[in-house]
């Protein structure tokens, strides 16, 4: 009774609540955001959202290291572009709202038919299998310009027939709402797949494929249904894109594409459901933001990646989650100081190091219009021997200082950890 | 006569015909034949590099026999993948944990139940709905005493609750036929005797092929023992009859020695 009393209260309500609390933020986020550009950042983050969730049901949730998953977004996402033009033509009665279905099924069928070959094998053999389906699919783009439209890609239009409820999804904020709607719908859906029998033994196969084979689960069928489902919602991603940028070109297929879409569920933590919309989040804010304020935007977003991988595998989420933990089991006082060491150190090494990088790609890439560049809020000029000095010198200290910092965090996190650890092995619920 | 042919197919749970095993150039297993009982509980012993392990994994499937028949209930298995032998009602456990480390205790055992429960592939129902695989896993839970851990990572269980948690995985689908790869490796005496007792409680009304070097726990357990030497069955008998066998004790123990100390 007790037992039951404390499971029910604190879980169910609590999931159903911040469903809600995540539909209200994507009807507000608009008003937050502005309409101008800000809105088709949102719209972008959105889809992203879509797209990297249905990358985790591979990546975190099957442990499958997928390189090539763009490809059927980007296939999903040509085929809602032929399908809008036979609807603009009148040929095909399917209304825009549900052309993301369209791209669903594309991308699902595709799923299918390349997982035949994909699935066979896990691990390093599976990951290079679906590097080779990307060349593969890019090189047909080449090939079929009928269905890929050449160099300038395939374009259509998103406003289709009358309106339907005043609805013609001309303005970009029509357009929005039907990807808030859909990320929604996707996200759910993905949040209670990973809830039933197949979603269950994907788990299973992901962390022990031998010993499911030995309780009756043939391990590439789950890898091969898994995949399927999975390329299923990133064809609503595809489609959603092609509605939302209304052309599509072979870029979408393209090996970029599925590696930016790595990048973005690791940074936001592939371990956790909302890992990969974190990701979708910080990654468009930072090939948007960042972009427009450097060039160096993607030596920034590279470096970022590989910091997480090496000492936050788990990602922004897993990040937080550990540090939640940590306070919950009363370990944070032994943790912040040396934690706030450790920033403080890296933020000084950062600093330095974002000075040097600018300045080199100062000098690399802009030519003329004076020497003096805005950096930091500070006017520098690089032509001078003095920032290449203070930079040097704030990279130089705040790597010293971490070097020196790293050992009383480690022995204070690795305490905390262990004794969570031993918490958790005692938790009895 | 034809009575009687079916009535051993239904007696004789597992039956090994000259099975053979060869890794390149070696041999294995070289002709191991062998007849386990339906209710039987036979224990497998045999000094090291004899090829126990590789026989069982002959059996479960991982390997595929180079030359013999498999039968299981009658019905040929050489050849079937594991998770097909698994579906006939076979199932084994490790000698080497082989859990589902980042899924709980009770995952665990819902997975190892989803399939007998018929529910397959299905991406259509929601497990924290289905009574029935609540209900068998924790029943599960609480034959192999792990009720009050059943929310923990299986990767930071102990050494013996992920012992037992192996077994629960390997019983939860009720199957007829049940290996164990060395239950005991490792353990303390208590948690041995405690492993034992456990293994007596899941397997009743089961057939049973266990492999154990722990003498001890072999003739306490089994009622059945079949000597494999050099990829063949030496003997096969009951633990009396083992005991008393001079051609066991010296292949098993290179020497001569008296019962008392085999016993021991």
């Amino acid at each position: 009774m007790a037992a039951v009393l404390l499971q029910r209260p604190v879980h169910v309500p609590r999931r159903g609540s911040a469903w809600l609390v995540f539909a209200v933020v994507l009807l507000v986020a608009p008003w937050l955001c502005g309409r101008g550009a800000g809105l088709s950042i949102l719209s972008q983050m959105a889809i992203t959202m879509i797209f990297a969730l249905s990358y985790n049901m591979l990546l975190g949730q099957s442990g499958m290291l997928s390189f090539g998953h763009g490809v059927y977004s980007g296939l999903g996402g040509f085929v809602v572009v032929h399908a809008m033009n036979l609807a603009g033509t009148g040929q095909l009665p399917v209304p825009v709202t549900l052309m993301p279905l369209v791209g669903a099924l594309a991308g699902g069928c595709f799923g299918l038919l390349f997982g035949l070959v994909t699935t066979r094998k896990s691990g390093t053999t599976f990951a290079m299998i679906t590097l080779g389906i990307v060349e593969l699919v890019h090189a047909a783009a080449q090939m079929f310009p009928g269905f890929f439209g050449g160099d300038g890609g395939v374009s259509t239009n998103r406003v289709v027939g009358a309106p339907v409820m005043g609805i013609s999804y001309g303005p970009q904020i029509e357009v929005y709402y039907l990807i808030a709607g859909w990320l929604l719908v996707s996200a759910f859906a993905m949040h209670a797949l990973g809830q039933t029998p197949l979603g269950r033994m994907a788990n299973a196969v992901r962390d022990n494929p031998q010993r499911a084979a030995f309780i009756g689960y043939d391990a590439q069928w789950v890898r091969l249904l898994t995949l399927t489902i999975s390329a299923f919602f990133a064809g609503i991603a595809g489609g959603l894109a092609a509605i939302n940028y209304e052309i599509m070109t072979a870029e979408s297929v393209g090996i970029e594409a599925s590696g930016t879409i790595l990048l973005f569920t690791f940074i936001g933590g592939a371990g956790s459901f909302y890992g990969p919309m974190v990701g979708a989040v910080v990654g468009v804010l930072m090939t948007v933001v960042v972009a427009g304020m450097s060039n160096a935007w993607t030596f920034y977003l590279g470096l970022f990646f590989i910091v997480m991988v090496v000492w936050a595998p788990g990602g922004i989420s897993g990040l937080v989650l550990a540090l939640a933990r940590t306070a919950r089991h009363g370990r944070s006082r032994r943790v912040w100081p040396a934690l706030a060491m450790v920033s403080a150190t890296v933020l000084v090494a950062v600093t330095g190091l974002i000075g040097l990088t600018e300045m080199l790609y100062h000098r690399t890439f802009v030519v003329g219009d004076g020497n003096a560049i805005r950096l930091l809020g500070l006017t520098v000029d690089p032509s001078e021997p003095t920032p290449w000095l203070v930079a040097t010198a704030l990279m130089a200290a705040g790597a010293t200082a971490c070097w020196h910092a790293r050992r009383p965090f480690r022995v204070a996190w690795d305490d905390a950890q262990t004794h969570v650890a031993e918490a958790l092995r005692q938790e009895t619920q | 006569m034809t009575n009687a042919v079916s009535d051993v197919g239904k007696e004789v749970a597992l039956q090994l015909r000259d099975v053979r095993k060869r890794f390149g150039a070696v041999e294995i297993i070289r002709g191991a034949e062998l007849q386990v009982r339906r209710g039987e509980r036979c224990a497998l012993i045999g000094p090291n590099g004899a090829g126990k392990s590789t026989l069982f994994n002959l059996i479960s499937g991982q390997f595929i026999a180079s030359a013999g028949d498999i039968m299981m209930n009658g019905r040929s298995i050489a050849g079937l993948s594991p998770f097909q032998i698994n579906r006939l009602g076979l199932s084994r456990s490790f000698q080497i944990t082989n859990i589902f480390h980042r899924l709980t205790v009770a995952e665990n055992l819902q997975c190892a139940l989803l399939w007998s429960l018929g529910y397959k592939y299905s991406f259509w129902q929601r497990l924290p709905a289905l009574r029935d695989v609540r209900a068998k896993a924790d029943a599960v839970l609480e034959q192999i005493g792990l009720q009050r851990r059943r929310g923990v990572p299986a990767g930071l269980l102990t050494y013996a609750e992920q012992r037992a948690l192996e077994i629960g995985i390997t019983i939860a689908s009720d199957a007829d036929l049940i290996l164990l790869d060395e239950p005991t490796a490792g353990m303390s005496r208590s948690e041995s005797d405690a492993m034992v007792e456990l293994i007596r409680k899941v397997t009743v009304g089961k057939t049973l092929l266990i492999v154990e070097h722990d003498m001890g726990v072999v003739f306490d357990l089994a009622d059945k023992i079949a000597v494999l030497v050099y990829g063949q069955v030496l003997a096969c008998g009951t633990p009396a009859e083992i005991r008393a066998n001079a051609k066991v004790q010296e292949a098993y123990l290179g020497t001569h020695v008296p019962e008392s100390e085999l016993a021991a």
